[in-house]
């Protein structure tokens, strides 16, 4: 096995490219426990961290740029970013100890491809988009078009991804994310749910988008509840609504962390409190 | 295969090391180094009993690979001592009992030190949060916390004596 | 706060200067068995199968001995076997494997390689041929007739005929006591269940390690991790087939036991491997092969039903325990059987215990073995008790308190214990005399360990500036060296900083057993006492010398000898080492005895909890734990045995489970998905310690390392009752498991 640093993008295209079984990493926080349980080692570790462009992040003319391995302790000591994307950061800062959180980003939490990532689904309902580069350049992809499936993503062959945009989010509009764990910290999430909620000026909700994770192989968007929510108050009748069509929405799986009929359910008791606290953020004027 | 050079400065001494590529910073640390104050609890970044400080920032030493420590700044449990004066932390566990079988407890110090360094007044609340990533099986941690909160103090009357 | 009893009061005994064994902790210099390296060190590595039950047709090792830096490969075949009623024969067969695999992990060969990886690669590259065999996992079902045997010679013993087919039930245990028809038929109330629990882990921080040095003149000494070095060098003898006088073995630092370092994993093949390589070889496990081959404690299912008057005297009690042991059998279901209603006079019962094999990793000891499932079962009940009859939880464990000179369920009287105290300490307390906050639970329990005595060795020596130096062979897993230098402070009078604790190696102090059973502080505190009080004698003596007068003339208090007539200014102990190359030469004392009259520890609990009843997670919100500790020698590493084992407790109640899949391969073996309580899972946990001494220790010890684990279990339980209105059953109270219960509304636990 080999390390490589590089200090460009093109460098590290050229080694993808070059080698199959070589791998790019930021924090390693999945790779090297993957290792230690068995996963065949990489031929060359790429360590993505020498690259500015990758750990840095910035507001770019109304799109926050992020750096896809930027530690996600850079994204929840950026109060500026969490004013703007407070469920997102809030995200990112659930993922693991701080220990972890010096090292984690977010392009190794969606490459990974767990269904459990904690910081997709705040990505999706931000309709974030990752800058990918490979042999072809840099192209712009959804983000909830990046995961496959569990272990498994879209990206060919050379790709990888380099940068994350989002755009601020306009007026009366603010994200929220939570997930269930059985200890306070360090678990890995048994249900994730992210809504994003924009209300008008009567206090109605105008636009939502409610995303679901640890549910399904991948994301799970729930149209149900957007449906339900758009044009009305966030009345107690409505989040019930929300959760019956999250509840709904999942299709999860029995495993050792949490049983199918236990993430059902909680993914819609979540899910209507993720919109509560992200209407009532919206509320108080939203990032703006 | 050939091994990897790295030269970095650990606890204030320039230190020079040769690593395989996929050898963890703490094995190297252990076994190139011969610092032995970070313990490998579980090698998969889950227990902190190899937290070090690198480049300012509190990691888990068994998650990082020895060679992304070339022209590091790194400082282990062995260099948060002045010298023969101890850090206010160590006196602390000392006093306040915060140690049992004591092979957490050089990754209790260094994230602490971490935590203080950047909140220099936390809650216990806060304490905890930051302290989440170190398992400690023997004390419950009820003392450790007690000891982090009375360090922060004491280091508040110093820099206000 | 500490609550005490008729206590004298001492200098040192119940102060808490810094441990002796600190600084070196601090700074990160204490040195744990991993942490040595000896030169021309080889690194050992352990192939595990990957089997639930197999059986080894053949084992190729040929293309792994081509290996670069493969110096020896060791299997089976290299190791005898013991007699079939050898005690140590099991311990040798899990070590490693014979003819049969018993469970996943279970060792099967091991390399010794020149560096870590190199023995890694080499393990992984020996061809095991296996033929898989039905296995059970499942504790009920390993007890049916026709269940997949581990074992064909396993005939229960203790059953009323003779069996003639072999089985995985290993023995039964019964204790009986009164009319137990009578009694449920003179009872008001009656209240049943069966309760489950899962194997748990002792979750120490330090995986197991050790090196070992073969020389060429067939001697070996281990560096190692343990409870007891002695006992290393016994079991490892025995695997061996050695005599003990090659073996040394010295003792590292320890990074947690909790009862899971009294056995060995380790040690032999470390020796063996240095035997034949002709180096020493360190060996050193990694967190997956902690979890899936050193010993969890049992996975349990009880059934306990109690009876009662309806002014809550508990009258009759029938409990049936099932202890799963893993792939060989223990002790376990025997102790159960003697916890299960230990805190309560009950005049009539039956009590029948089940020790049950399954291809799980062997079981060890784990805090207060047995006892916290046992008391899951009977103080739910109790708690069922007391709320159908309304009557106050304390009130009614005070009502059925027992005492000095009742009869223990498992046959002695019971001594001076401090139960009763323990339980008013609770009523008193700020926690439980405060209303619980609007939508929390609360919950109490008791919980019962009987502590141990057994063998204890110590050599006091005084040093010529007048310090003193104790050694002892007990392995300090908590702070049981300050310990030692607070009594033995206390007997010669000179500062607990004067006084350097040591714990010898197997060659430099006498045989001592174990630390376990909580019994350090106890057993081994009696043999420094008496070495200190020998010493004693030996200064007056020299006092003597030094004034020309008679012994009987000089007396020893508060760390100098006196003149009983006055004619000579005292002399201090400093001065009289000063000269004791001139009055008989240097002063030593060895102490070796049988430590008898352990005290038996209580401990009482009382939980707030709150439950989130949309997704079932329970939240402790406040702790408070009273527990009798004799005498707190150093009441801060008292309060932090009280408060390790609460949080252990709370782990098990909450939380922590063996997991294993269908084939019987552990799917959690980390600290991800085996989940020990993280400082942010907690409140401060609030300590009463309870003074009631033990007579039978010379500053009234009881022991206080394990009772602190046992009532978390009904506590919590109670708790989440109390918060919820639902009984649960089975642990962990993971957030599923409650919430399917509070959707059920299982409110009398069905």
């Amino acid at each position: 096995m080999r390390y490589v640093a590089p200090a460009s993008i093109a460098e590290v295209v050229e080694l993808l490219i070059g080698d199959p079984e070589a791998t790019v990493f930021a924090g390693a926080t999945d790779l090297v426990p993957q290792m230690r349980a068995g996963r065949p080692e990489p031929s060359v570790i790429i360590d993505l961290k020498k690259i500015a462009r990758l750990t840095e992040v910035s507001l770019d003319n109304g799109t926050w740029r992020v750096g896809a391995a930027a530690p996600t302790s850079d994204l929840t000591d950026n109060a500026a970013l969490a004013a703007d994307l407070p469920g997102l950061v809030h995200a990112a800062g659930l993922i693991g100890s701080d220990q972890i959180q010096n090292r984690a980003s977010l392009g190794g939490n969606l490459c990974n491809a767990s269904p459990a990532a904690d910081s997709v689904p705040p990505l999706v309902v931000n309709d974030a988009r990752a800058v990918v580069a490979g042999p072809g350049g840099e192209r712009t992809v959804a983000v909830a078009d990046v995961p496959t499936g569990p272990g498994r993503t879209s990206l060919a062959p050379g790709e990888f991804v380099v940068e994350f945009e989002i755009d601020r989010p306009p007026a009366r509009t603010s994200d929220a994310y939570l997930r269930l764990i059985p200890r306070t910290e360090m678990d890995i999430a048994i249900v994730g749910a992210a809504a994003r909620i924009s209300l008008d000026a009567g206090g109605n909700c105008s636009e939502a988008t409610i995303a679901l994770g640890a549910v399904a192989p991948t994301v799970v968007l729930v149209p149900a509840a957007t449906e339900a929510l758009v044009g009305r108050p966030i009345s107690d009748d409505v989040l019930a609504t929300v959760a019956a069509a999250c509840a709904g929405a999942a299709s999860p799986i029995d495993d050792k962390r949490g049983t199918i009929a236990y993430r059902r359910q909680v993914a819609g008791v979540l899910a209507k409190r993720a919109v509560a606290e992200a209407a009532g953020r919206a509320g108080n004027g939203g990032g703006r | 295969m050939s091994r990897t050079h790295v030269s970095c400065n650990i606890n204030g001494d320039d230190v020079e090391f040769l690593c395989d590529a996929g050898e963890s910073l703490l094995d190297a640390l252990r076994d190139e180094v011969r610092l032995m104050g970070a313990k490998e609890g579980c090698g998969t970044g889950d227990c902190g009993a190899c937290s070090i400080i690198l480049d300012g920032r509190l990691q888990c030493s068994c998650l990082v690979f020895a060679p992304e420590a070339d022209g590091a700044t790194i400082v282990t449990v062995e260099g948060i001592a002045d010298g023969d004066h101890l850090h206010p932390l160590q006196e602390c566990f000392l006093e306040g009992a915060a140690l049992q079988c004591g092979v957490c407890t050089p990754g209790f110090l260094v994230a602490a030190k971490a935590l203080l360094d950047r909140n220099p007044d936390p809650t216990e609340t806060e304490v905890r949060y930051a302290l989440a990533g170190n398992l400690c099986r023997c004390t419950g941690y009820d003392k450790i916390i007690r000891s982090v909160l009375v360090a922060a103090d004491r280091m508040k009357e110093e820099v206000a004596g | 706060m500490t609550i005490t009893e008729q206590r004298p009061s001492y200098r040192y005994v119940g102060t808490r200067p810094v441990r002796h064994d600190g600084l070196d902790k601090v700074v990160g210099k204490a040195r744990y068995a991993a942490d040595l390296v000896l030169p021309g060190m080889l690194y050992g590595h352990i192939l595990r199968s990957p089997h639930a039950h197999a059986r080894i047709v053949a084992i190729d090792t040929s293309a792994a001995e081509a290996m670069p830096g493969v110096r020896a490969i060791i299997t089976g075949a290299d190791f005898g076997d013991l007699p079939a009623d050898d005690p140590e024969r099991n311990m040798t067969l899990n070590l490693m494997a014979r003819d049969k695999v018993l469970y996943e992990g279970h060792a099967v060969a091991a390399v010794a390689a020149a560096t870590r990886r190199q023995a890694k690669d080499a393990a992984e590259a020996i061809a095991v041929t296996y033929e898989v065999l039905p296995h059970t996992l499942d504790i009920l079902a390993a007890m049916e007739p026709g269940a997949p045997l581990l074992h064909e010679d396993i005939f229960t013993t203790g059953l009323d005929s003779e069996p003639t087919e072999p089985s995985n039930v290993a023995n039964r245990t019964c204790y009986e006591r009164g009319d137990i028809e009578k009694g449920f038929a003179e009872s008001d109330i009656v209240v049943e269940g069966e309760f489950v629990t899962k194997p748990i882990h002792q979750g120490y921080i330090e995986p197991h390690a050790c090196v070992a040095d073969t020389g060429q003149d067939g001697k070996t000494v281990i560096w190692c991790s343990s409870q007891g070095h002695f006992r290393v060098r016994s079991q490892t003898a025995a695997m061996l087939g050695w005599d003990t006088s090659r073996i040394k073995v010295i003792p590292a630092e320890i990074g947690g036991g909790f009862g899971g370092k009294t056995t060995i994993y380790l040690e032999p093949l470390a020796v063996e491997l240095s035997a034949r390589s002709g180096r020493p070889v360190k060996m050193v496990m990694s967190r997956d092969e902690v979890f899936r081959a050193t010993g969890p404690t049992p996975g349990s299912v009880i059934r306990v039903k109690l009876g009662a008057t309806g002014d809550g005297r508990i009258i009759a009690a029938k409990a049936w325990l099932a202890y799963e042991s893993g792939a060989f059998p223990g002790v376990w279901a025997m102790l159960g059987c003697m916890c299960v209603v230990a805190p309560y006079n009950v005049e009539n019962f039956v009590i029948e215990g089940y020790e049950v094999v399954v291809n799980k990793p062997v079981n060890a000891a784990y805090r207060a073995p047995s006892a916290p499932m046992a008391a899951f079962a009977t103080d739910t009940l109790v708690d069922e008790i007391a709320q159908r009859l309304d009557i106050d939880p304390i009130d009614l464990r005070l009502l059925n308190c027992p005492s000095a000179g009742d009869q223990a369920p498992y046959g002695p009287k019971w001594p001076l214990i401090g139960l009763r105290e323990c339980l008013e300490a609770i009523r008193d307390s700020e926690h439980y005399r405060s209303e619980p906050a609007p939508g929390h639970g609360r919950g109490v329990a008791s919980g019962f360990w009987f502590n141990i005595g057994e063998a204890s060795s110590a050599t006091v020596n005084l040093n010529e500036n007048g310090t003193a130096t104790v050694v002892t062979g007990s392995p300090d897993i908590g702070g049981s060296r300050a310990s030692m230098a607070l009594m033995a402070a206390e007997e010669l009078g000179i500062d607990v900083h004067a006084i350097q604790p040591v714990v010898g190696d197997t060659e430099v102090v006498g045989f001592t057993d174990v630390t376990e059973g909580s019994r350090a502080t106890f057993a081994t505190g009696m043999a420094v006492v008496e070495a200190c009080r020998d010493l004693k004698g030996q200064l007056r003596g020299r006092a003597a010398r030094m004034w020309e007068c008679e012994v009987d003339d000089v007396e020893w208090a508060d760390g100098q000898a006196t003149h009983s007539g006055g004619e000579h200014e005292p002399l201090a102990l400093a001065d009289i080492t000063a000269e004791a190359g001139r009055t008989g030469g240097p002063l030593g004392a060895t102490a070796s005895l049988n430590a008898r009259g352990a005290g038996p520890a209580f401990s009482v609990q009382v939980v707030d909890v709150s439950v989130d009843e949309e997704t079932g997670r329970v939240t402790v919100e406040r702790y408070t734990t009273a527990q009798d500790a004799g005498t707190a020698i150093h009441p801060d590493y008292v309060e932090g045995q009280m408060q390790g084992g609460v949080v252990q407790g709370i782990g098990w109640a909450l939380n922590e489970e063996y997991i294993h899949d269908a084939d019987g391969i552990m799917e959690n073996p980390g600290f991800l998905d085996y989940r020990i309580p993280v400082a942010s899972d907690l409140p401060m946990i609030e300590t009463i310690i309870v003074e009631v001494p033990n007579p039978n220790h010379p500053y009234g010890v009881r022991g206080v390392g394990e009772v602190g684990i046992v009532p978390p279990l009904p506590a919590l339980a109670n708790a989440v009752y109390d918060a919820t209105g639902s009984r649960i059953r089975e642990l962990p109270l993971s957030p599923p498991r409650v919430l399917e219960a509070i959707m059920s509304g299982n409110g009398d636990g069905g």
